[in-house]
């Protein structure tokens, strides 16, 4: 089970991050969640949003590098130690967490993080093992539309 | 006066019948030894017995660096295998370096040019010589070296990098005439600094710069920072190495040594012989080469000949000091680059495009150079791991193929500008003030 989420390339220089959202405003689509990767001379942004094909579209036409990949939603408790518990099926299993980020939805007791995993099948059966929800397409939008 | 500086005073009209008697001799050896040239002077319906003055030259074909690239390795070579005693390269256009062959009559002739060129300057037999050019395929450090031992001055063959060695040496060894690039001995001078050593303290009086462009400002850096005098070495591999013409106390162009380079002015666009004091790209034909002698070969440099005496005397031609090309190539710490090179290795790499951009920069002292490079989708993911592995990979086979250190900039597709037919490839902001 994932989630589509949308990569797009960024050139170290003023102004780039506008552009980006200023497209996708005018699309009309809406941002769940995002995370910013950066090197000294580029960034990759990374970004969870409402309609993923119109916002593909929309950059596309741009002129913007952009790319849709899969990766996992998963629902973890808002209590202290929630995310340790996670993380540690994992590391027992030998998955490695290439990046994660999370949702914003400040008042949910059931925050949801988003996984990019080396080992994506070995990490959702450490999930499934452990009893935890990992969340649809579906479940996000409505999660982010409930925030 | 010794023999060899007298060389540099002779009169003109003897000098001329000497330039005739050489330049005719040579054309009769490449025509009947070297195919290449036979067939260029049979295709241009020309013989050697045609050349009846040194102005008839311009009747003879042209060679280009595309021509030792065909001819890769050895087949323009005008003597027996037998008869070559040294091989150096410089880096090519498509990969394979441009290889030059030489006698051990040539390697005398260098010598004794390099000779003449350090004194230009005024270096003497009591001088301690530090060769900071790198040595190896490379013509500026054994040419250097050579010369040097020639004029009978004490060498240190000490070669490029290791700075604080280098300036260790200076110190400890008493060194008094420094040669290398420019860009380098200007590194070497803030590095000095950094250590707390003031060049002004040592022996240092000479310095003998070349192997790439530079500007008067430099010149007036080098010597406010250190009691050096820095003279200016021109020269190419293909016709010899460092030492074509070099200039002295005056600075008003750089000697050329005529009576074994023979230089012309010609248009770029026709090939045209221009007259004397007129701008355009200088050629130059070997007259005592034996291993692989050039006949008219286009360096792409413009340039200007003047024929009056120098206010030091010498009555052999100068050359203005060379800042532009007619081609689009760069030289940058000493390498020759043509943007070409930088798309071919790109094309060898999945995942980038020919657009590309390339700046070239003296931040400091030392060139920088920055290619720019569009990301393409297929190269693009949601990981910052492939496009840094794809930055490495340029970096890598950049370094390989051409010997340079680029900075590789990715950039988004679409923004690199496309002129009409050709995209601006070059930006070089190291010559403006």
């Amino acid at each position: 089970m994932s989630v589509k989420q949308l990569s797009i390339f960024l050139e170290n220089r003023p102004g780039r991050l506008v552009t980006v959202a200023k497209v996708l405003g005018d699309a009309g689509v809406s941002i769940l969640a995002l995370s910013v990767a950066d090197t000294k001379d580029f960034g990759i942004l990374r970004l969870i949003v409402d309609d993923v094909a119109k916002a593909d579209e929309a950059l596309h036409g741009q002129g913007i590098l952009c790319q849709i990949s899969d990766v996992t939603a998963v629902e973890i408790g808002s209590a202290p130690g929630s995310l340790a518990f996670v993380l540690e099926l994992f590391t027992k299993s030998g998955v490695n967490v290439e990046y994660m980020y999370a949702i914003a939805e400040p008042c949910s007791t059931h925050p949801v993080m988003v996984f990019r995993f080396d080992q994506p099948k070995a990490a959702l059966e450490a999930l499934a093992a452990a009893g935890i929800h990992v969340c649809t397409d579906a479940e996000v939008l409505s999660h982010g539309q409930r925030a | 006066m010794n023999d060899l500086l007298l060389k540099d005073f002779v009169e003109r009209g003897a000098l001329e019948r000497l330039q005739y008697e050489r330049l005719r001799e040579t054309l009769e050896r490449v025509y009947n030894n070297v195919p290449f040239y036979r067939k260029s002077f049979d295709e241009a319906g020309v013989k050697p017995s045609d050349l009846k003055t040194l102005k008839d030259l311009s009747k003879f074909p042209f060679t280009n660096k595309t021509d030792l690239r065909d001819n890769y390795p050895f087949g323009l070579l005008a003597v027996p295998q037998k008869d070559i005693v040294r091989i150096h390269a410089s880096s090519g256009t498509t990969g394979k370096p441009t290889v030059v062959c030489y006698t051990r009559h040539d390697l005398e002739c260098w010598a004794e040019t390099m000779c003449r060129t350090f004194q230009l300057g005024g270096a003497t037999e009591n001088d301690i010589f530090q060769v900071g050019y790198g040595y190896g395929l490379f013509t500026g450090g054994l040419g250097a070296h050579y010369g040097a031992e020639r004029l009978g001055a004490s060498v240190i063959p000490m070669g490029g990098g290791a700075t604080e060695k280098q300036i260790m040496l200076i110190r400890d060894f008493g060194t008094t005439v420094f040669c290398g690039t420019p860009s380098y001995f200007i590194h070497l001078i803030e590095e000095a600094e950094k250590l707390g050593v003031d060049l002004k303290e040592t022996k240092l009086r000479l310095g003998f710069f070349g192997a790439e462009p530079w500007t008067e400002a430099m010149r007036d850096l080098i010597e406010s920072r250190t009691n050096i005098k820095a003279h200016d070495i021109f020269g190419l591999s293909e016709i010899m190495g460092p030492g074509v013409s070099a200039d002295c106390i005056y600075h008003e162009g750089l000697h050329v040594f005529e009576d074994h380079y023979y230089p012309e002015i010609i248009d770029p666009e026709t090939g045209e012989l221009l007259p004397p004091g007129e701008e355009g790209e200088i050629c130059f034909t070997n007259i005592t080469k034996e291993g692989m002698p050039m006949i008219r070969y286009r360096t792409h440099d413009i340039s200007r000949l003047h024929y009056e005496r120098c206010r030091c005397g010498r009555t052999i031609v100068r050359m203005e000091k060379v800042r532009r090309r007619s081609d689009d190539m760069l030289i940058i710490h000493g390498v020759n680059l043509f943007p070409t090179q930088v798309e071919s290795v790109l094309l060898g790499i999945p995942g980038t495009s020919p657009h590309y951009q390339l700046v070239v920069s003296r931040p400091k002292a030392m060139d920088e150079l920055e290619i720019r490079v569009e990301v393409t989708p297929e190269a693009f993911s949601d990981q910052v791991r492939g496009l840094e592995v794809l930055r490495a990979q340029i970096a890598s086979r950049i370094k390989q193929l051409i010997g340079l250190s680029a900075r590789i900039t990715l950039v988004e597709p679409g923004t690199i500008e496309r002129s009409i037919g050709k995209a601006k490839r070059v930006i070089d902001l190291r010559n403006q003030k």
